[in-house]
């Protein structure tokens, strides 16, 4: 009956202090020892413990709060290739000019070209004498027109190459090579990939949290309650699951026409609770009936605290599992909406809007961007999803068994 | 046999409603008056009040729901506010362009990810399985939009062996010039997590006693992967493709917009980019149809592979 001592356990203690007893170890003691022997799982832990400082750090303002520094040249190449040795025209002039202006162009060139939004930049240069990361008000209303990638992003580079025009005057001593290379406009990528990290984990863990959250509260009601409250959320569930994921994400990021960070971190967590729904259901069916759970009945225990004091630690694990494996889902979707311009405003950088960057970087031959958001999102999502392999073993040892059999 | 598929297709009554209830709590009440984002597109004042007339903008709720319930029974919903183009027309021409990758690459997928996971389960814990699972691993983790730019670029752009987009009007050509490279990157892409899958899949079936007894018959080893363990393991595989199924029409959005061609997951990125209301919610709705029409197919395909199965 050592379901039954659990509720007990605290008079329990009080009463017998004196006697010597051996605690054995509980299952996140007993979770925890597994996962330490597990290598491959710690390794990966390691590695994800590291992006989340690293997105604290960098919340918090300590590291890369000046990404948006222009200190190298231009494309400034990874140190470890050198600087560039012709940093004249480009190699594919015919196809640099279909992208997005002619932003790698010599300088002399820029000044040629009438700039419609002139008076607008030198407001903004007099106004903020700070990195204008900012979209002007009237512009943020043209996000609508019907164009594809990013509509803001002509606008925002009108404005960055005004600046940078004015800067590269102050500003003499432009790096010719970064440490993972520059972007268009001379931005470190290192910083970069760093900024991008902390806003991309930032809505993975977020959305997976609110996932999570609702998909255990209904399914614990539906569960736990059964009958028709079970009937109605099934329903609920049915219809959810029924709409492709995506679609059902785009649809909403239609009908919201506020770009932000919240704003994804909602779409996803509201349209991504289903899987967690349908397995917290099945074990509140199963455990509802437990002995324990009559016994709290007996103590006088209220639902709530039967639901969530009782039932909920025994069922924790799911909860964490699932946690997990969401968190790896949604950063990837968090990279294809941002890629898609649906994700994080303009003045936001996430790996997705710098995969939609290094697009246009990569037929100029410039591939670091790419490679740098590419490669760190890979190595999280890896070690993520090796961690969840490890973390489902470790708390449910079974299962370890019957797969790797 | 008929009674349930009858039976099913009566319970799918109010998930169909509730599907239609979510479409347009959110297109209808969270999307606001449709006369903010048509302003934006449409100049002519009498143009916007007429599309205000037929979604019935000024009459009660239970009103606008009845006109959304007759669009889709119709199938009528009007014109795209970007384009003009009849909604059903769009729906119509756009299916075609998505099916010629989506079914090359559904069957390529599945017999290449079916016969690699046959192959590393026989070999289980080896190095070569072990390898395939890591390499598959890593290969799951990089962004399907990083395999699309580099392929794009390497293989379009610089080596010029495939177009790198657009689309004809020959189905032929379609499929032989245009839609090659994005079913390889599909191919790509999809592999890996269905290997995956399909390997766990597998290694269920491949200790059960009655391998063991076809191999202490005399069975060939061939014989009995092919014929005893795949008939057994491809029961979760047939689920998981029928899931998967109206998802992939949307998965290959990405394909699609990189490449041009024009079909359903484009169109949905265009009206989601244009706010083009009517083409997304014909879309969704449609889409969640179909999603409910292949899990009873699969249900139905589950019992004609596993006898075993009862339908209830």
């Amino acid at each position: 009956m050592a379901t039954d001592l659990a509720t007990l356990r605290s008079p329990a203690r009080t009463a017998h202090r004196e006697v010597p007893h051996t605690v054995s170890p509980g299952l996140w003691t007993l979770a925890w020892r597994r996962l330490r022997s597990d290598r491959v799982g710690m390794v990966s832990l390691a590695i994800v413990v590291v992006f989340i400082v690293m997105m604290i750090l960098s919340g918090t303002g300590l590291i890369a709060s000046d990404w948006a520094r222009e200190v190298g040249v231009n494309y400034a190449p990874p140190s470890f290739i050198g600087p560039e040795q012709a940093t004249g025209p480009l190699a594919t002039p015919e196809i640099g000019a279909q992208t997005q202006g002619a932003a790698g162009a010599p300088l002399e060139f820029k000044s040629t070209v009438v700039d419609p939004l002139g008076d607008v930049i030198s407001e903004l240069k007099g106004e903020r004498p700070k990195p204008a990361v900012e979209a002007p008000p009237p512009a943020s209303s043209a996000a609508e027109e019907e164009k594809s990638v990013d509509p803001l992003a002509d606008v925002m580079a009108d404005i960055r190459k005004g600046k940078g025009k004015a800067e590269s005057a102050a500003v003499e001593d432009r790096k010719a090579t970064l440490p993972l290379g520059g972007d268009k406009w001379g931005r470190d990528v290192l910083k970069k990939t760093i900024k991008g990290s902390e806003t991309s984990i930032f809505v993975g863990l977020a959305a997976a949290v609110l996932a999570t959250a609702l998909g255990t509260l209904f399914g614990a009601i539906a569960g736990y309650y059964g009958k028709w409250v079970d009937d109605f959320f099934n329903w609920f569930y049915s219809v959810f699951s029924s709409i492709p994921d995506l679609l059902l994400i785009l649809s909403v990021a239609a009908v919201l026409q506020r770009k932000g960070t919240m704003t994804i971190v909602l779409i996803l967590g509201l349209t991504g609770w289903t899987g967690v729904f349908r397995l917290m259901r099945a074990e509140y069916l199963k455990h509802k009936g437990r002995e324990y759970v009559q016994a709290a009945d007996a103590i006088g225990a209220s639902n709530g605290r039967r639901m969530f004091l009782h039932i909920f630690p025994n069922v924790s694990h799911v909860v964490l599992v699932q946690l997990s494996i969401l968190v790896v889902a949604f950063i990837k979707a968090e990279v294809i909406l941002s890629f898609l311009g649906f994700g994080v405003p303009v003045d936001v950088v996430s790996w997705g809007s710098m995969l939609n960057e290094a697009q246009n970087e990569l037929i100029l031959g410039k591939w670091w961007q790419l490679a740098a958001a590419g490669t760190a999102m890979a190595i999280l999502v890896t070690a993520f999803s090796l961690f969840t392999d490890a973390l489902r073993d470790a708390l449910d040892p079974k299962l370890k068994g019957r797969i790797r059999a | 046999m008929t009674a349930y598929i009858i039976r099913r297709i009566w319970q799918m009554i109010p998930t169909m409603l509730g599907v239609v209830l979510l479409v347009f709590f959110l297109f209808n009440w969270v999307g606001g008056d449709p006369a903010y984002v048509l302003a934006g597109k449409i100049s002519n004042q009498e143009q916007i009040d007429n599309i205000r007339r037929q979604l019935g903008v000024d009459q009660p709720f239970y009103v606008q729901l009845g006109i959304f319930i007759k669009q889709i029974l119709t199938g009528d919903f009007g014109a795209s506010w970007s384009t003009n183009e009849r909604v059903s027309h769009i729906l119509v021409t756009r299916l075609g362009p998505s099916l010629t990758v989506l079914i090359p690459l559904l069957v390529l997928s599945t017999t290449i990810s079916i016969a690699l996971a046959l192959a590393v389960a026989y070999v289980r814990g080896s190095l070569t399985d072990r390898m395939v699972m890591i390499v598959s691993t890593i290969g799951l983790s990089i962004s399907i939009l990083v395999y699309i730019i580099v392929f794009q670029y390497v293989f379009a752009y610089k080596l010029g062996w495939f177009p790198v987009q657009g689309w004809g009007d020959s189905f032929t050509e379609n499929l032989v010039l245009y839609a090659s490279l994005p079913i390889l990157i599909g191919l790509t892409v999809s592999i890996a997590p269905n290997l995956r899958l399909y390997r766990t899949f597998v290694l269920d079936e491949i200790n059960q006693d009655y391998v063991r007894t076809a191999r202490a018959k005399g069975v060939s080893e061939n014989r009995i992967m092919w014929l005893h363990v795949l008939r057994n393991a491809s029961i979760p595989i047939i689920t998981h493709l029928m899931a998967a199924l109206p998802g992939l029409l949307l998965g290959s959005f990405l394909i699609e917009r990189f490449f041009s061609i024009p079909g359903i997951g484009r169109e949905v990125i265009l009206a989601v980019e244009r706010s083009d209301f009517p083409v997304i919610k014909a879309i969704t709705v449609y889409v969640a149809f179909a999603t409910m029409a292949t899990n009873l197919l699969a249900d139905l395909t589950y019992k004609a592979v596993d006898p075993r199965v009862q339908l209830k």
